[in-house]
């Protein structure tokens, strides 16, 4: 349990990693937008192109970079399955009397919801997962988000509450396994039986947890207090996010990118989407 | 003469019980002074108040009757007002008992920003700070960890760097070495002597390890919401049974002495805390028995 | 026979990975049937380790754990071929003979946790229950026993450990800290265990708290004649406590003996950074300052004794060491 490390954070040296975290966010929604912008053949090549060189540049083996794929392979699947059987066109590719009818539409379509699908998945992890750690996440949706406090939304309250969930983690986890322990060596079973046993066995560990985490959460909060926290109102930052003229680049390269997209999209080549 | 930093006259708490009816006295009237520069030792058993003591000290808990005065103000008199209780937590840090449970931030210097943080600090003398904290608990090289791989000595450390970048008059320590190792116990007693010798720092330490107690300038001892006795470490430690009525024992080598006199051997002399005073005495009654 | 023998034990925490972590280095450790076994170590030299390996929470990496000469860990194949053999199975087919013998494998497994008592450090965390009485039981209703022989060890440990029976009907978390410890303790020792194991049992507590723990402990040992087994930090409490002591030290034994044989060594164990008792302490104070007594005082007791004994003599007497 020690070695594990929350979130997926993959420590290298990149461009990727060296970004103002607030820069990749924004990065990370301009890229999302671009990928919606896709509209025919010569665009989704450019994308499926960017997105390798997104992977190339962060520096995180492709080994691990698939790994995030995983979870949605289902998806992949699902979609192009949809899109191939349920489009119809004008170019029918299996015979007539067949009952599933497949047209050339269809193909095209599933091709590009799958790069649509993942090149979203990818960009956004190398955006934000494997560079950036959940910390840096935090603080600097707390800073984009900040202009929302003027209409009385609370973005310290949630910033300050994800950091401390991250920090306990690691803490609570350990503990979990401490009370399993604990259990285990009175007897308790927690992988044979019905549902109804196993779902029973789980007391005896979410009850002291539970307990645990309600202490710690108090004494938490007496600490903080003692250290003079007061809610967001004037607290300054030790570590303060300063944007680097290479972050502008970057988002004029990506804006740069959504418009080189978008008239690709008005070339006529070979299909697009309706 | 300069008033003392801490001065409580007849200082009583009593915990509600959950229906809020009933009252269960933890402290029944506490009288003493405690001047700036000193390091105290509270002495009690389990549950016999002494934690309930240092919480009134910074009012996380509010007494219910005496007079509380802390660096000449004073807090049983009107209300306090934010202002007032932020000044006065900035004045008495308090170190808890669980390392786990009073660090904030998931990075080793970001928590020890955070005191002073709250309090406004800009970010260049914010900076300065942590550093120096980290320097004072010897802390630094690990200011980007992360405070969960720590040992539970180097956590305990953080947290009194944490205090420190607060730049207090006074820590109080509420068991603070309970949960340690011997190893870690040593670090953060060395700390603790370190910061009120070094940097004149009013000392609090709520334990119930005699030898901890033995390195103070006093000992106050709490029994059942009461000070039983008070008195430099070799003035308490001299009367065992006392100590033994309240749940407490006396370190090993005054255990000694006190044993080697009351089978009739003269030993002669009070140094009876330390250990080298122990030695000392008892060499010199051997030579000239 | 030892009651526990452990035969070149390796652990390794999370192997083939950068987090890889050697915790046991080849340890072959006999432990005395009916003793009181201290085992002292810093942190991370492997102690919560070795505790885990003997009622099979961890599994080591490699060698064996024998209780009373029996590998904990066996498998179906290493045992096999050696039980066919026996009396019980003679007679059987051998697919009746293989049911049979995996059944009492299941059952050895089972029964392991409830034969080898852990009580983990500040046990009082894993308290569920409604009521005191409800938390001891848990054990004894995992093993599977009758309603009165249930009761009949929930009172019996209560009563040992020093619980008054009004606090059985109580919620365990309106007790003090004290209180929880020993319902904590009390839940592990309704199952008899016949080797109980202690993970700083008196963690935290104040002298009065130590003190109560260690003697229910020492009596349990005695009026049971189970084997027990105590990682602490304390010298001092195991100078007190203990018949032998083991001592570890990065991963390996460093040292493993009677108490008054290891701790004979006490300038090796203060080297390793332990902490030697204040007593033992004061006596090499006072030979440096001339007094000739001996170097093996552990406890208070020792002391006084020898010093009594040194100042009784007659001055120009011959000053033998005591």
């Amino acid at each position: 349990m020690k070695g594990i490390s929350f979130g997926q954070y993959y420590p290298a040296s990149s461009v990727f990693h060296r970004m103002d975290p607030r820069a990749k966010i924004i990065l990370a929604v301009l890229y999302i937008v671009s990928t919606f912008l896709c509209k025919n053949v010569l665009s989704f090549a450019a994308l499926t192109i960017s997105a390798l060189l997104l992977v190339i540049l962060s520096r995180i083996p492709l080994r691990i970079m698939l790994r995030s794929l995983r979870p949605i392979l289902f998806i992949v699947v699902f979609t192009s399955a949809i899109n191939i059987f349920a489009t119809r066109g004008a170019h029918r590719l299996t015979p007539e009397h067949w009952w599933l009818a497949i047209y050339e539409e269809g193909l095209w379509n599933a091709l590009f919801m799958v790069l649509r699908i993942v090149c979203l998945i990818l960009s956004t992890s190398i955006f934000l997962t494997y560079t950036t750690t959940p910390v840096s996440l935090a603080n600097a949706l707390e800073r984009l988000l900040s202009p929302l406090k003027r209409i009385k939304i609370p973005v310290h309250d949630f910033a300050m509450m994800m950091t401390i969930a991250l920090r306990f983690i690691p803490t609570l986890s350990e503990e979990t396994e401490k009370i399993m322990n604990a259990q285990k060596a009175r007897g308790a079973n927690f992988t044979t039986g019905s549902l109804f046993a196993r779902a029973k066995a789980l007391i005896p560990i979410l009850v002291p947890l539970f307990v645990s985490a309600f202490n710690r959460a108090f004494e938490l909060a007496t600490a903080m207090e003692c250290r003079c926290y007061h809610g967001g109102e004037g607290r300054t930052q030790l570590n303060v996010l300063h944007y680097r003229a290479s972050d502008f680049v970057a988002i004029l390269l990506l804006v740069g990118f959504g418009v080189g997209l978008w008239f690709l999209n008005r070339v006529d080549f070979l299909y697009r989407l309706g | 003469m300069t008033q003392p930093f801490i001065h409580t006259e007849n200082l009583c708490f009593s915990y509600k019980d959950s229906e809020g009816a009933g009252e269960h006295p933890a402290l029944k009237g506490i009288s003493v002074d405690i001047n700036a520069g000193e390091y105290v030792a509270v002495l009690g058993h389990n549950g016999s108040g002494k934690s309930t003591f240092a919480k009134l000290l910074n009012l996380i808990l509010e007494p219910s009757s005496g007079v509380l005065c802390i660096n000449g103000m004073n807090l049983t008199e009107g209300e306090i007002d934010d202002e007032q209780l932020m000044e006065l937590r900035r004045n008495v840090g308090m170190v808890f008992q669980n390392p786990d449970n009073q660090l904030v931030a998931t990075v080793v210097e970001e928590d020890v920003a955070f005191g002073p943080e709250n309090l406004g600090v800009p970010q260049e003398e914010l900076r300065r700070r942590v550093d120096d904290a980290l320097d004072v608990v010897g802390m630094r090289e690990y200011a980007k960890h992360e405070p969960h791989r720590l040992s539970g000595g180097q956590k305990q450390r953080v947290a009194i760097a944490g205090m420190i970048a607060m730049m207090p008059k006074c820590i109080i320590f509420d068991e603070s070495t309970a949960m340690l190792d011997p190893g870690g116990r040593r670090e953060v007693l060395d700390t603790i002597r370190m910061l009120n010798r070094e940097h004149g720092i009013t000392v609090l330490n709520i334990t119930h390890y005699m030898n901890e107690a033995a390195e103070a300038d006093r000992v106050l001892v709490i029994n059942d919401g009461l000070l039983l006795t008070q008195g430099t470490p070799n003035e308490v430690f001299s009367d065992r049974a006392l100590l033994l009525s309240a749940g407490l024992e006396v370190p090993q080598c005054s255990e000694v002495v006190l044993e080697l006199r009351e089978g009739g051997i003269a030993i002669e002399g009070e140094d009876i805390a330390s250990l080298q005073g122990c030695a000392d005495m008892i060499a010199r009654a051997y030579a000239t028995r | 026979m030892d009651k526990i023998y452990l035969e070149n034990i390796r652990y390794v925490y999370s192997p083939d990975t950068p987090f890889e972590q050697v915790a046991l280095d080849d340890v072959t450790l006999g432990i005395r049937k009916g003793c009181i076994t201290g085992i002292i170590g810093h942190t991370g030299s492997g102690k919560s380790t070795m505790m885990q390996l003997l009622n099979g929470l961890a599994k080591p990496t490699d060698g064996r754990v024998l209780l009373d000469g029996f590998d904990i860990n066996s498998t179906f194949d290493d045992v096999f071929d050696a039980w066919r053999e026996r009396e019980e199975y003679a007679k059987l087919s051998k697919r009746a003979a293989k049911k049979e013998i995996r059944g009492q494998l299941a059952e050895l497994r089972r029964t392991l946790c409830f034969r080898v008592g852990l009580v983990m450090q500040y046990p009082e965390y894993q308290l569920f229950e409604e009521t005191v009485y409800k938390d001891i039981a848990f054990g004894p209703a995992n093993m599977g026993l009758e309603e009165d022989e249930i009761r009949a060890r929930v009172l019996e440990a209560a009563a040992f450990t020093g619980l008054d029976e009004a606090l059985l009907d109580q919620s365990p978390f309106d007790l003090s800290g004290g209180q929880k410890r020993r319902v904590a303790l009390a839940g592990i020792l309704a199952m008899r265990p016949e080797v109980l194991v202690l993970d700083e049992p008196a963690a935290g507590l104040d002298p009065r708290g130590r003190k109560m723990i260690f003697e229910r402990v020492c009596d349990y040992q005695r009026n049971t004649g189970s084997t027990v087994l105590i990682v602490s930090h304390s010298m001092e409490d195991m100078a007190r406590y203990c018949d032998d002591v083991v001592v570890l030290k990065d991963a390996k034994v460093l040292m493993h003996g009677e108490m008054n044989e290891v701790f004979s060594h006490i300038s090796e164990l203060s080297d390793t950074g332990l902490d030697i008792p204040q007593v033992t302490r004061l006596a090499l104070a006072l030979r440096e300052r001339g007094v000739p007594i001996s170097e093996n005082i552990y406890t208070v007791e020792d002391a006084t004794k020898a010093l009594r004994a040194l100042f009784s003599q007659q001055k120009d007497g011959k000053e033998a060491s005591v």
